[in-house]
């Protein structure tokens, strides 16, 4: 007796046969999820917790080539680095036909690229810019370096979770300056990473370029003026706010913040309303803040400054 | 500092304040000055144990200034129903900023000062 597969379960075949030999039975692949440079991401099930995990397995063609020995590196990091803004490692191995994969923890939400519409005012901005700031601090004082923040590697998922991804081309602070090889995304990689060099700055300048982003829209210009008037025309940000993203944006590492913890620090001062360090506040602007920051105080002692004065003009 | 502490102290310092001000919204009550003065203090002071107490317990600006209200109120309507020598009664020009001092010890406990921390 002959039986006849429909087009549909043949193309489906076709498409399983594609996917990894994963060794044992722990893990059963259920589907792609994405797609990169260096590897796919599979959603799988983890048959021991019953769990749904994320699989990443290299794209090389062959075992034991850059890709794969890339995908150890980027499993070794995460692992490293334990982290709330950073996908936790479970578990890494090779297929059968010796390839790298690495599982890790499945996050459902989207990525920077999608949140970002939904993202209204400046404090949702800042919240969300400030979560990624915090993770890329921490990374760096582990002494790695990310190398190619952009929106589509910042994830957040579906209770505000705010990860950085994408760890494949990070490296430690030594090694990265001492790398030439040049990696990153234009539009988010300073001057100094396009040749090649990059240090704890580099992330800073990424960092800055993923703020302007998420205030503007769009990646920023190489000129300071131009980057100034884009971000006043797209967003008109506070002052303080706007000396912030273009001291990250600096073309000079020197000028810029020394690390993410330092970003990360005058961005608490710009949100509890005190001086930053990117801009010098006339008196007048230092007034200003410290209404704003104790208006309330300020307020009251007024209505009963006011409330006295009335009763006595009242007799 | 911890905030009961706090609260004493600033609804002490205005309740100086608060009793001296009395010789501009009623100038008649100079000869009495010096119980005013003491009254109010001793009011300040326990409004600001009372809501700093508060305070320590409970984390929210708008709660704590409305108990600072509410307490501060209740204190000075009961010296408000206390009459002047001549049988006057100074409702209004008591219990409305003296209210205002509760509103104040209420947000500067909350803002400030250091709740105990509790046992896990």
């Amino acid at each position: 007796m002959t039986t006849w597969l429909s087009n549909t379960v043949v193309d489906h075949l076709r498409v399983v046969a594609t996917w990894p030999e994963l060794p044992g039975d722990r893990y059963v692949i259920e589907r792609p999820i994405g797609r990169g440079g260096m590897g796919t991401v599979y959603v799988a099930r983890d048959t021991l917790l019953e769990r749904d995990v994320a699989i990443k397995v290299s794209n090389a063609p062959v075992a034991g080539s850059g890709l794969d020995e890339r995908l150890r590196q980027e499993a070794q990091v995460l692992a490293r680095l334990e982290h709330p803004g950073i996908v936790p490692v479970h578990d890494a191995g090779q297929l059968a036909d010796g390839r790298m994969f690495y599982v890790m923890k499945l996050v459902h939400g989207e990525t920077l690229s999608a949140h970002a519409k939904r993202l209204s005012g400046e404090a949702s901005v800042i919240g969300v810019f400030e979560r990624v700031t915090e993770t890329i601090a921490f990374a760096h004082e582990a002494g790695v370096i990310h190398r190619d923040l952009k929106p589509s590697n910042v994830m957040v998922g579906r209770f505000g979770e705010v990860l950085v991804l994408d760890w494949g081309v990070a490296k430690a602070s030594e090694e990265a300056a001492a790398s030439a090889t040049r990696v990153g995304t234009p539009g988010f990689m300073p001057p100094e990473q396009a040749r090649g060099e990059a240090t704890s700055t580099s992330d800073v300048f990424a960092l800055g370029a993923l703020l302007f982003w998420m205030l503007t829209d769009a990646t920023p210009p190489p000129a300071r003026d131009d980057a100034l008037r884009a971000l006043n025309a797209a967003a008109r940000p506070p002052r303080r706010l706007a000396a912030i993203v273009l001291k990250c944006l600096a073309s000079e590492p020197s000028d810029r913040y020394s690390n993410a913890a330092a970003l990360a620090a005058d961005l608490a001062r710009y949100r509890a309303g005190q001086p930053v360090a990117a801009h010098r506040e006339t008196t007048l602007e230092r007034i200003g803040l410290w209404f704003i920051k104790y208006r309330t105080f300020i307020l009251l002692v007024a209505a009963y400054l006011v409330m006295r004065a009335m009763f006595a003009f009242l007799r | 500092m911890n905030k009961p502490l706090l609260g004493a102290l600033v609804g002490g310092i205005l309740g100086v304040f608060d009793g001296l001000t009395a010789l501009v919204s009623a100038p008649e009550t100079a000869p009495q000055i010096v119980g005013i003065i003491i009254g109010s203090t001793i009011k300040g002071l326990i409004v600001g144990v009372l809501v700093g107490w508060y305070a320590s317990r409970v984390h929210s600006l708008a709660k704590g200034m409305i108990v600072g209200l509410i307490v501060a109120a209740f204190f000075a309507f009961l010296i408000a129903a206390m009459p002047s020598p001549d049988g006057t009664h100074y409702y209004w020009e008591i219990i409305l900023p003296g209210s205002i001092v509760g509103l104040i010890v209420g947000y500067a406990t909350q803002k400030f000062g250091t709740a105990r921390a509790r046992a896990v």
